[in-house]
């Protein structure tokens, strides 16, 4: 098995990259082997978990579901390119301070999950909350204070 | 305190504030480092050829092909490592399967190659010669006369306790007091059943994971996903034949433990990787291989039996398990042990009798989870008190409350019970429970209490002031992302009266910290949060000799100031912590540096009290104490349980930071609903038939209720650090107990198996006589 190599062009937190990657890759490969974009984590490689999840032209997915291919002349947004982001500055900071992270390996994806929801619904009821984040595996919390970070976000960015 | 009323987070914190936890920026912003996201120049990736087989002779390896294969550097087998076996408790582990194979998924060979998908690919290109053996796949199966013995040469390994191992007996525990026999003809009531739990998998998120590298000496460098660099060095270095000061264990950060970390998964695997390729090697495994290869929570069978009088009193009980170790002994004859110690709960029982047999069985090992062995027994034995009290008219708070251990009571066997709360963490769960739901539906309520230790084995910290003053604390912890290094922090800074943000935690790292033995057993608040505290006074007292130097008086005449200042009593002249640093470090005395370490050295067994028989745990620690109650639904048409309101109180002694003990809890508690409603690993023949998230559900933020709601209570003990306890697996221990008294509140029926299946639950519903006892 001779691993092809195929040059794919995307944007990715901004800026235009070329990068050669293995034939077949998922983008969660490519970000993490070719490109050292390490914030999106290999929890199951299944779809399961949303420890991957990065945002492709806006919008949440798994990166170890997404051929690289498919990202071709598309844009892909990572916590690594957030910086600047309100929304997610706001997040960011209420999961620091109720506690929501712990060993931080679901951190990642379950804030990118929830900035989705808070841009697609600035004032969601914990009920709403809890189901944009049930695609998001996190076996520390217990869920709770993530939940509670997510509220307070939204209500503080809602004020 | 309740998160209901959420507390201000306080920047400057110390002892008994909810700091936000040290490593939280890095993590928010994706920054933090794992194993998998490590790289070392010419690194190359690792990959494990897997058993197929439960119980096979390994006759010989082909290896011609796979190392053929493009981008493949080395290939190791049972042939690249010596005759060193590994183990806590028995030493019956190769790094890798050598001579035979004893379950499916044990690691057979592993590939060294540019990519992780070569590394995968070479594998599958290795061909290995089985000639297949019958299996054992049960542990009444293990203890059969004509069983195949996994382990010939048991009798030979290396054992730290007096195990009583024969044929496939690993261990054997047996443990009493009083005279149970005698005791049951006391008994106005007795209860008895036979239980059986399933096995559970951590699923930490962070899959398990190593990188190693040689240096031109030879000595070999470690990064793991680990709960210890210093269990990761011994066993490394146990089964590789290496001595031990040829190896360094560091840790990045690591995405959760839950026990399956403590003890090693592929660590020797990855250094006799990189010692033949002699190449950095990361090895990092897939969810799947996590599930198959690493551990899990052992199934139990449990026989219990429990007496009463009629007031209520308990008399006696008598408590059998059977367990089920996999194919290396691991943490198991700790596990099995364990629970026999907690088999009674936190009650007086005069008269008790336990003993326990651990079977090997050609599956993966099963070792420490969250618990240790404690919700197994308890399962059984809160469902045995609630019955008690339903025979006597007697409510779960009241026949509980009546049989309390107590401040001064011996626990089995022996040891001496120091601070506990368990008598208000009862009184908050009944207080906040009390009534009807906020819609005036009545509650489907279940209690249960547990107790559980924290204290065991060595650990010790260095602090060390720096030039400027401020503290850098080295304790040698891994913190897991449960918050130790925090928490360590505010201990360290409370002493030293220093802002909390002026003490840096160093990382782990056997060339510079001090011995810990893991982050594990809910030990490391209060085991190496005393030896933290006793070295940072030691850190206080230089600094005194110091001060009272410059400002020429006398030691008594002195205080310590917040913000690192001492001065005289009565007297606003002081001088700086960066001061006396100075001097210390370049005109007298040298630099200041305290350090401490100690081992938890109370018996446990008390021989005038008991007898015990391969008890692995001479010493335990203290007790830490709580109550669960929960309200659950029931579906009448699917059985489909679901928790609907949870009241969590822990005794943890006294909360250093109240938020991350409230966080223990929940996350306790929902593993512990997991295990109780739905989590098995189910074995189809000899194969693990769900190693996958898929086929694998752990609860999600939907399954949980919004309403969980924590109280902590604070009895603080005289021993602990400001009188901390451990809180790490108290959350967890009690859910199945409480869950199963509910569902008999619920539905009318007992139910004896985990986990509590919708199916079970209906079969429950539908013939509430036939599951009962
Ligand atoms: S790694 Fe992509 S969902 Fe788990
Ligand atoms: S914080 Fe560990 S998995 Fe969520």
């Amino acid at each position: 098995m001779m691993v092809k190599k195929v040059l794919h062009s995307l944007t990715l937190n901004g800026e235009e990259v070329q990068v050669a990657t293995a034939a077949g890759a998922t983008l969660l490969q490519t970000l993490r082997e070719d490109l050292r974009i390490l914030s999106s984590k290999r929890g199951c490689n299944q779809g399961v978990c949303g420890a991957c999840t990065v945002l492709v032209d806006g919008t949440p997915v798994r990166a170890c579901l997404t051929l690289t291919a498919r990202c071709e002349g598309h844009a892909v947004q990572t916590m690594e390119g957030m910086d600047g982001d309100r929304v997610m500055a706001t997040l960011q900071r209420h999961m620091v301070q109720s506690g929501g992270v712990q060993c931080g390996f679901c951190t990642g994806g379950v804030l990118i999950s929830a900035r989705d929801l808070l841009e697609a619904d600035p004032t969601p009821s914990r009920e709403a909350v809890k189901t944009a984040l049930s695609g998001n595996i996190c076996r520390c919390t217990g869920y709770r204070t993530i939940v509670d970070a997510v509220c307070g976000a939204a209500e503080e960015l809602s004020q | 305190m309740s998160l209901d009323q959420p507390e201000p987070i306080f920047v400057g914190g110390t002892v008994g504030q909810s700091v936000a936890k040290t490593d939280s920026l890095e993590k928010v912003q994706g920054r933090a480092e794992y194993i998998a996201d490590l790289y070392r120049p010419g690194m190359l990736h690792g990959a494990i050829l897997a058993s197929p087989h439960a119980h096979a002779r390994i006759r010989g390896y082909d290896l011609s092909e796979a190392m053929q294969a493009p981008g493949v550097v080395a290939i190791i087998t049972g042939d690249d490592v010596g005759e060193g076996r590994m183990g806590a408790f028995i030493k019956d582990e190769h790094a890798i399967a050598k001579g035979k194979v004893l379950y499916v998924g044990e690691p057979v060979a592993a590939v060294a190659a540019r990519t992780e998908e070569e590394a995968r690919h070479a594998c599958r290109l290795i061909k290995v010669d089985y000639e297949e053996l019958p299996a054992v796949l049960s542990p009444e199966e293990g203890l059969a006369r004509d069983a195949p013995i996994l382990h010939e040469h048991l009798a030979e390994y290396i054992k730290v306790f007096d195990a009583g191992s024969d044929g496939n007996l690993c261990s054997r525990t047996e443990l009493s007091e009083g005279d149970v026999d005698a005791a049951w003809a006391d008994c106005d009531v007795i209860v008895e059943g036979e239980y059986t739990t399933q096995p559970q998998a951590h699923v930490s998120m962070e899959p398990c994971g190593a990188l190693a590298e040689v240096d031109a000496a030879g000595r070999v460098t470690l990064w793991s996903a680990n709960q210890s660099v210093f269990r990761v060095q011994a066993n490394v270095c146990e089964s590789l034949g290496l001595p031990m000061s040829r190896l360094r264990s560091l840790t990045p950060r690591v995405g959760a433990g839950f026990g399956n970390k403590m003890e090693p998964h592929i660590q020797p695997i990855t250094v006799a990787l990189a010692m033949k390729a002699m190449r950095p090697v990361k090895l990092i495994l897939s969810r799947e291989e996590d599930f198959e290869m690493v551990r899990a929570r052992h199934p139990y069978r449990v026989r219990m039996k429990t007496g009463a009088k009629s007031d209520g009193t308990l008399v006696a009980r008598e408590c059998e398990v059977l367990v089920e170790c996999g194919a290396f002994a691991d943490d198991s004859p700790g596990v099995m042990g364990y629970s026999l110690l907690m088999c009674g709960g936190p009650y007086r029982i005069p008269h008790m009798k336990a003993s326990g047999k651990l079977v090997y069985t050609n599956k993966l090992r099963f070792g420490a989870f969250r618990g240790f062995g404690n919700p197994q027994v308890l399962f059984a034995g809160e469902q045995q008190i609630d019955q008690i009290g339903e025979k006597l008219g007697l409510d779960p708070f009241t026949i509980r409350r009546r049989n309390l251990l107590r401040r001064g009571d011996q626990w089995f066997v022996g040891p001496r019970i120091g601070s506990n709360g368990l008598g208000r963490c009862l009184d908050a769960v009944e207080q906040a429970a009390k009534g009807a739901r906020a819609d005036g539906s009545p509650r489907n309520f279940g209690l249960a209490v547990t107790a559980h230790i924290s204290g065991l084995l060595g650990t010790g910290a260095i602090v060390r002031m720096l030039e400027d003053g401020t503290i850098s604390l080295n304790t040698g912890a891994t913190d897991i992302g449960q918050g130790s290094d925090t928490v360590l922090a505010q201990i360290c800074a409370e002493e030293l009266k220093l802002p909390f943000d002026q003490v840096a935690v160093a990382s782990p790292d056997t060339d510079g910290s001090p011995y810990n033995w893991g982050t594990t057993a809910s030990r490391v608040t209060y085991t190496t949060g005393r030896a933290v505290k006793a070295a940072a006074k030691k850190v206080v007292d230089q600094a005194m000799d110091h001060a009272a130097e410059i400002l020429d008086c006398d030691v008594a005449d002195l205080e310590l100031r917040e913000g690192g200042r001492i001065g005289r009593h009565g007297s606003n002249t002081d001088v700086t912590f960066a001061q006396i640093s100075g001097r210390a470090h370049w005109a007298a005395g040298g630099p200041l540096v305290g350090s401490e370490t100690l081992v938890f050295d109370e018996p446990t067994h008390d021989p005038k009290r008991a007898i015990a028989l391969g008890l692995p745990f001479p010493r335990i620690g203290v007790f830490s104490f709580a109550a669960l109650g929960v309200d659950v639904d029931v579906d009448d048409t699917s059985g489909q349980v679901s928790v609907h309101e949870a009241w969590s109180a822990a005794d943890v002694g006294r909360a250093i930071n109240p938020r991350l003990v409230e966080v223990q809890l929940h996350g306790g508690f929902v593993q512990g609903l997991g295990y109780s409603l739905y989590e098995e690993m189910v074995w189809d023949g000899a194969r693990l038939a769900n190693p996958s998230l898929m086929d694998y559900k752990v609860p999600t933020a939907r399954d949980v209720p919004d309403a969980i709601h924590t109280f902590i209570i604070e009895d603080p003990d005289p021993t602990g650090p400001f009188g901390a306890k451990g809180a790490g697996e108290i959350g967890l221990n009690a859910a199945p107990g409480a869950i199963a008294n509910a569902v008999a509140r619920a539905t009318g029926a007992r139910h004896a198996h985990l986990p509590l299946t919708g199916e079970r639950v209906l079969a429950g519903m539908l013939d509430p006589g036939a599951l009962q006892d």
